[in-house]
């Protein structure tokens, strides 16, 4: 039978790597799209491109080449070893950069779609105002890109939490540091143990269903305020 | 009116018949034979005509989706239970059972001399350590008895990281992020000697690989003749070569 110490790492695990995930993706994402949302250079589609590739490639093609960039001859092995360690896989920290990669887009997506929507005029307006390029970001461009800030938050907090195949590729499966629920879940499965794959999988489907339910009527209210 | 009807007989005998000779194979095989039996495919193609169609995963993996229903014809396990188990739940053919490979585990290293395994354990001065998961895959159970069996496996524990399966495994190793690792001879045979350490067999329990008919396939030819085949000298010969013993 399933016992909380027996997944309790797991779960606790799982929720610091998306919350961290999520303020580092908040913290890098809304100046990607704030410049997505307003320059003009050529280069802004390709970018763009480059930023949703992760909706697309295999968690697969992810996960190997995180593997090989962590280990002693890449870049996170000479970063591994300002700490004495040989390699970022099988690592938090190694989960951290992964999830950040591969939910970039769903924390992109929306907010860069919420800084359009603002059009030109309040910008505008604000600068005629007297406001410093500063000032209009922080008090004109954030606030009315809320709804898009709030869709950006809960989509990657839960796609972090629902991440399974990159974190398989370069996690090594440690329990209470690589071993979040996903692969826990897939744990059991293969160990037969299909009843506690039940109950972990069921308390899934109502994260989920929650998460995505509460998505759907904050962006209505939003749209309300709004629109 | 007879003629015609004689004729179209002809062509359904010969097409029935012909289809029994280009036959195909559906095969669930254990990740850790995946060189072997691809090898043993062109063979097996050559001898008989029939087409070999392997799907590659770990033992614990493939017996779940076989339980569910998988298409699958024969099924080539890494160990010697779960095709026990299969005939038991009534998903293998009775009798049809038999032993087509005995594995070894290695100790695989491409930075460390290995050469004498036990003290590169003992001395415990690596950072990772990659062994299969126990619970599903035969090589990791057979690494975990290794390092029970020198007394190690409470030293090493925090430094071990686990692969789903056997291929997984390697990978840790072979990208340098994991310095070391137990996997298959098979999946590092021609590797110099420094690099891999063989643990006496009697420090684990033989890794017996059996084979077993599905009901799926129970009326498949060509199912039936890929098992005949891997008993075959030719095969075996195969399978030697590859880095396993054949009882």
């Amino acid at each position: 039978m399933l016992t909380l110490a027996q997944v309790w790492p797991s779960i606790s695990l799982t929720a610091s790597l998306a919350l961290v995930t999520t303020v580092l993706l908040l913290l890098i994402g809304t100046p990607i799209a704030w410049w997505l949302a307003r320059t003009n250079t050529r280069w802004r589609e390709p970018i763009a491109a480059l930023v949703a590739m992760p909706l697309v490639l295999p968690p697969t093609v992810i996960g190997f080449y995180l593997l090989i960039a962590f280990g002693p001859n890449g870049p996170g092995g000479a970063l591994a070893a300002l700490w004495g360690a040989r390699t970022l896989a099988f690592s938090f920290e190694g989960l951290v950069i992964g999830s950040v990669l591969y939910s970039l887009p769903f924390m992109v997506q929306p907010i860069r779609v919420a800084f359009e929507a603002i059009g030109e005029d309040p910008i505008e307006a604000a600068a005629t105002l007297g406001a410093s390029r500063r000032q209009t970001f922080f008090r004109v461009a954030i606030p009315l890109a809320r709804s898009g800030l709030f869709t950006g938050t809960i989509l990657t907090f839960a796609h972090t939490v629902g991440e399974f195949g990159v974190v398989l590729m370069i996690g090594g499966n440690i329990p209470g540091k690589t071993k979040v629920l996903s692969i826990l879940i897939y744990d059991f499965v293969e160990h037969g143990e299909w009843i506690s794959a039940h109950w972990l999988s069921l308390g899934m489907v109502i994260f989920a269903f929650v998460v995505v339910s509460a998505t759907m009527v904050v962006d209505r209210r939003f749209g309300r305020l709004t629109g | 009116m007879f003629k015609h009807i004689r004729f179209l007989a002809a062509i359904f005998l010969f097409a029935a018949t012909g289809s029994a000779h280009a036959g195909t194979v559906n095969a669930a095989i254990a990740a850790n034979f995946t060189k072997v039996a691809d090898a043993l495919a062109v063979d097996f193609k050559a001898s008989t005509g029939h087409d070999l169609v392997p799907s590659y995963g770990a033992t614990g993996a493939l017996y779940t989706q076989i339980t569910q229903g998988a298409p699958f014809d024969v099924f080539l396990s890494a160990d010697d239970k779960r095709t026990g188990t299969a005939i038991k739940e009534g998903f293998g053919v009775d009798g049809t059972e038999f032993t087509y490979a005995v594995g070894k585990v290695v100790l695989y290293s491409p930075t460390i001399d290995v050469t004498d395994g036990a003290a590169v354990l003992a001395a415990n001065s690596f950072q990772h350590i990659a062994i299969a998961d126990p619970k599903a895959a035969p090589y990791g159970a057979a690494g975990m008895a290794v390092l029970d069996t020198l007394g190690l496996a409470e030293a090493v524990a925090p430094k071990i990281v686990t692969g789903e399966n056997i291929t997984q495994t390697l990978q840790f190793v072979d990208t340098g992020n994991a310095e070391l690792g137990f996997v298959a001879l098979s999946q590092v045979i021609g590797k110099p000697a420094t690099q891999t350490w063989l643990p006496p067999q009697e420090d684990y329990p033989a890794i017996r690989q059996n084979a077993v008919l599905l009901k799926v396939g129970e009326a498949n030819d060509a199912a039936r003749a890929f098992l005949d085949f891997l008993k075959s000298p030719d095969a075996v010969a195969v399978i030697k070569a590859a880095g396993y013993e054949v009882e």
